[in-house]
């Protein structure tokens, strides 16, 4: 009998354990529900997953090449040869448009994901440290989120100039203060939880804390962050190249692409509508998708 | 004077979540006599608030209140339309929480809340709002009233912000006042002040539903005692009646684990396993995974409460036999 | 020489509040814990209970004062030198919910000390050793992976001890550990934590607000009030013969499952325990104390040995017949 009772209470206990999960909703759980519940941010992340297939197999996808260009078919109007038109040196735009999608979303997500581990990083330190550590390295992100991100971008890519790794250095250096301005608020609060106190009473050193109990809980965060980033940096990409500081023709950006196309507005308007055209799709989609992701994982907004 | 204050007949309340529909009302019937205090005891999770929140028409989506008549004074309030019930809520039925923090605006002054509650429900200046707010601030011995008229929220201490929100819930001198927790977020020395009050009100005339986890506190204050136990009540009976001859295995487990803490001893008396998830209840009585006399009947029925000795009922195949001994 | 494994002499932390006030959590408290007893310290919320649990195993920094361990000042220590003391001292925490990382399983949680102290030497090792903890302390070994979400209270309660007594200390600060627990389960831990208790040789600081909690585990009791110690001896000779005011208004309040005692006079303490930002002068427990006389507000009590058990009340004698 006891050893029967034992068995009993062990179904029990399992039965309660089976049951709870679902109760706090892991990470998955959430986009599942996400996608069931929010129809945008599914559309939005299929556009983005499109835009992306897109940028890899672009060689696959068009008979032209980036560069190749044809003189004798110089800004040709939409046909069923050129789907979207030529431009100026009768280089087919889909084409340019796709091979462009590469740089795009590689402005896109490099710098986000750049700026996301350099004010991860700084901001768990500052918000841990506090003190001067603190002190110096938030004046230094007040001072970066003071300057008008684009005039500071300016700065730096007249100094440094064009090229693609330099625009990559320009957006992190501006973008990272947000990023260490909420993960120190997150840093200040985790500090303070209980399980934070209970690692210190074990004796798990500073650092280690920090890597492994404060750093992964602020994920949820960091990836809706990381989402917004994305475009805002090929915004900002799209603005440098339109101004001539970014990506150096002859190779294809979005708003390299704008920034000549502007040139034939009247006669060719497919130079500048359709390179716009893509630029607000993938904004819009990275946008929906961070909002989606925001909704379902911020506890404060999931009551409503 | 009606014998029957609040009558709750069959209450059943659903939830309906993505694993399935759960009971955390499953089927409760229960009595608040006029001038008593009526005890709902159980642990967290058994479905006492959900009762009191049914009671009040205060169910929160995804819950729902699909069964059961209520009747507050002899007349039926389940199928009263929204703006007929919360007209009763206040006046003549009120609520007090756990935490009265979360219950009072913490940026109006306390006065006011509670002159706000006045002239929700019944015509008046505010000259006199504020007089009968400080009337009952002083009936429910608030030191300094007119000091106190003037605090906000977080200048009171626990005990004080409690005995706001039991004048503000007193103020339309309801039948019913339904009391959830209302003491266990506070000290020992003060919870003994405010379960002082409580029964001082109910000899003022209103009756009381107690809803607690501590059996110290019911046994002081309640007339009648209701057990619950995974969303049913499991035994009902006088206090007195209900502590000396338990009836049911649970409030038995309950009762012995307290007695064994106060008695000391090598090893505690507990009731093994845990509480089972609403989910999966077991076919048939929800106790008996736990119940150390369970018996063939009890995996496979469910039993009825059934009315064993005068006034007391128990929810269990034995409890004649449990009785005698 | 000396008899105490952790000893406090005149600690005192202060704390910071609103306005430039400060707030006297724990002020000027001596009291010695001997190896393998369990030193029992009640009172009410905001009496400073936690504050001095956490200023004895150096969690907090006293504003003042001293711990000692093992007879050796750990309070002037620098970090370094006092690091192999870290691993002597845990703590069980109150709030199974809040105090166990959401994102990491159980296995993780309770290798975390076995890890940080290198007491294994491989993955595989320290994996057998959770297993061992995990059934030390009543958990199914099948749920090594799964997260604390998916426990009940008592079984989180249970990964919250075996993490404290992973590193194998030999003081454990236990925080309110079955409050937020349901009343069937808060046996099975106060078992758990007694069989611990002998099976490891540890030595405990029981902090709750529950007096009949206390009365259970402990050897001898501390009862506190706003920051002060007011009473401190055996279990039975404070429970059976308290002599400090407050600990009889304590003892009283308690609601007893007992209804035979239903409307029978119990003797209730005035008004709301003071703020401990701005205590009242001389003895701190004098505005809710009956028998409070003009002594009380200009003296502060001094702690009185009789019989074995210290009081802090000028009026000890006196009141011994009331």
């Amino acid at each position: 009998m006891p050893r029967d009772k034992r068995e009993q209470m062990k179904k029990v206990a399992d039965i309660r354990l089976e049951s709870q999960i679902g109760e706090e909703e892991r990470f998955w759980d959430l986009m599942r529900r996400m996608a069931r519940e929010n129809k945008t941010a599914l559309l939005s992340f299929a556009v983005i997953v499109l835009m992306t297939l897109a940028a890899v197999f672009a060689p696959l996808l068009t008979p032209y090449t980036e560069k190749q260009m044809d003189l004798m078919n110089r800004l040709a109007a939409p046909s069923a040869k050129h789907l979207l038109g030529t431009d100026e040196g009768g280089r087919d735009v889909l084409t340019r448009l796709l091979f462009g999608t590469r740089v795009s979303l590689l402005i896109g997500v490099v710098p986000a994901l750049l700026s996301l581990l350099l004010g991860a990083v700084l901001g768990v330190l500052a918000g841990y440290k506090g003190g001067l550590t603190d002190a110096v390295i938030m004046r230094i992100a007040d001072v970066t989120l003071a300057f008008p991100s684009m005039l500071l971008a300016m700065v730096i890519m007249y100094s440094l100039g064009g090229g693609i790794m330099n625009v990559f250095l320009t957006l992190t250096l501006v973008n990272w203060a947000n990023v260490a301005r909420v993960v120190r608020a997150h840093t200040l609060r985790l500090k303070n939880s209980e399980f934070a106190e209970a690692a210190r009473a074990i004796g798990v050193p500073g650092r280690k804390i920090m890597q492994r109990h404060i750093l992964p809980n602020c994920l949820p965060s960091l990836l809706v962050l990381f989402t917004l980033n994305i475009p805002a940096s090929i915004l900002t990409e799209s603005s440098l190249s339109f101004l001539g500081l970014g990506i150096q023709p002859p190779n294809a950006s979005w708003g390299l692409m704008i920034n000549t196309g502007r040139q034939y507005l009247y006669n060719a308007p497919w130079l500048c509508f359709v390179p716009g055209a893509a630029i607000m799709l993938i904004v819009l989609a990275f946008n929906f998708l961070g909002n989606g992701l925001l909704d379902v994982l911020d506890p404060r907004q999931k009551k409503q | 004077m009606e014998q029957t204050v609040l009558e709750v007949k069959n209450l059943t309340v659903s939830f309906h979540t993505e694993k399935g529909v759960i009971l955390p009302v499953n089927g409760v019937t229960l009595t608040v006599p006029a001038g008593k205090i009526v005890g709902v005891v159980g642990e967290s999770g058994c479905g006492k608030s959900m009762t009191a929140r049914a009671i009040m028409g205060l169910v929160k989506y995804p819950g729902k209140v699909t069964g059961g008549k209520i009747f507050l004074c002899g007349k039926e309030i389940t199928q009263l339309p929204e703006k007929e019930r919360r007209r009763l809520r206040g006046s003549e039925i009120s609520m007090i929480f756990q935490e009265p923090m979360t219950s009072l605006n913490p940026v109006v002054k306390v006065g006011k809340q509670v002159d706000e509650a006045v002239r929700l429900h019944t015509p008046c200046t505010r000259a006199e709002a504020k007089q009968k707010t400080l009337n009952m601030f002083r009936e429910v011995e608030i030191p300094e009233p007119e000091a106190r008229y003037n605090c906000y929220p977080h200048q009171l201490s626990g005990g004080l912000r409690q005995r706001v929100m039991i004048a503000m819930a007193m103020i339309c001198r309801p039948r019913l006042l339904i009391a959830d927790e209302p003491t266990t977020a506070l000290d020992v020395t003060v919870e003994a002040q405010i379960l002082k009050l409580l029964e001082k009100l109910r000899d003022a005339g209103t009756s009381v539903l107690l809803i607690s986890h501590n059996l110290g506190v019911i046994a002081r204050t309640c007339d009648e005692v209701s057990v619950m136990y995974a969303g049913r009540i499991v035994e009902h009976g006088e206090t007195a009646a209900l502590f000396e001859k338990p009836l049911h295995p649970y409030t038995r487990g309950l009762l012995r684990s307290v007695a064994s803490l106060r008695a000391g001893g090598e090893t505690l008396q507990t009731i093994p396993g845990v509480v089972p998830n609403l989910l999966h209840l077991p076919k048939g009585c929800s106790f008996s995974l736990r119940c150390e006399k369970c018996g063939a009947d009890c995996e496979e029925k469910v039993p009825e409460l059934r009315q064993i000795a005068p006034g007391h009922f128990a929810r269990c195949f034995l409890a004649e036999k449990e009785g005698k001994e | 020489m000396n008899e105490y494994l952790l000893e406090a002499r005149n600690l005192s932390r202060v704390f910071p509040a609103a306005g430039k006030k400060t707030v006297q959590a724990v002020s000027g408290v001596s009291l010695g814990i001997r190896e393998g007893e369990t030193l029992g310290l009640v009172g009410e919320s905001g009496c400073g209970k936690s504050t001095l649990g956490r200023l004895m195993i150096r969690l907090l920094r006293p504003t003042a004062g001293d711990v000692l361990f093992r007879g050796k000042n750990i309070t002037d220590m620098g970090e370094k030198e006092f690091y192999p003391f870290r691993r002597e001292m845990q703590l069980v925490f109150q709030d199974p919910y809040a105090s166990l990382d959401p994102r990491m399983t159980v296995r993780d949680l309770i290798a975390e000390p076995i890890e940080t102290w290198r007491l294994c030497e491989n993955r595989q090792a320290v994996t057998g050793r959770v297993r061992e903890l995990l059934h030390a302390v009543g958990v199914p070994e099948e749920f090594l992976y799964r997260y604390p979400h998916q426990f009940s209270g008592g079984q989180r309660q249970r990964i919250g001890i075996a993490r404290a007594i992973a590193a194998e200390p030999s003081f454990i600060v236990c925080d309110e550990p079955v409050s937020a627990l349901d009343v069937s389960v808060q046996n099975q831990i106060l078992n758990l934590l007694k069989e611990l208790k002998t099976s490891r040789k540890l030595t405990y600081l029981f902090i709750s607000h529950d007096l009949s909690v206390v009365r259970y585990l402990s050897d001898r009791v501390c009862v506190m009030f706003l920051g002060k110690v007011c009473e401190i001896g055996s279990t039975e000779e404070v429970y059976n013969h308290p002599r400090h005011p407050y600990t009889r208004f304590l003892l009283d309040a308690v609601p007893l499952p007992d209804p035979s005692l239903k409307g029978k006079e119990i003797r209730l303490l005035r008004g709301d325990p003071p703020s401990p930002a701005n205590p009242p002068s001389g003895c701190r427990f004098r505005t809710r104390c009956p028998y409070a006389q003009e002594r009380c507000a200009a003296e502060e009590p001094a702690l009185r040995e009789t019989d074995g058990v210290q009081t802090a009340c000028h009026f000890t004698e006196e009141l011994k017949g009331l």
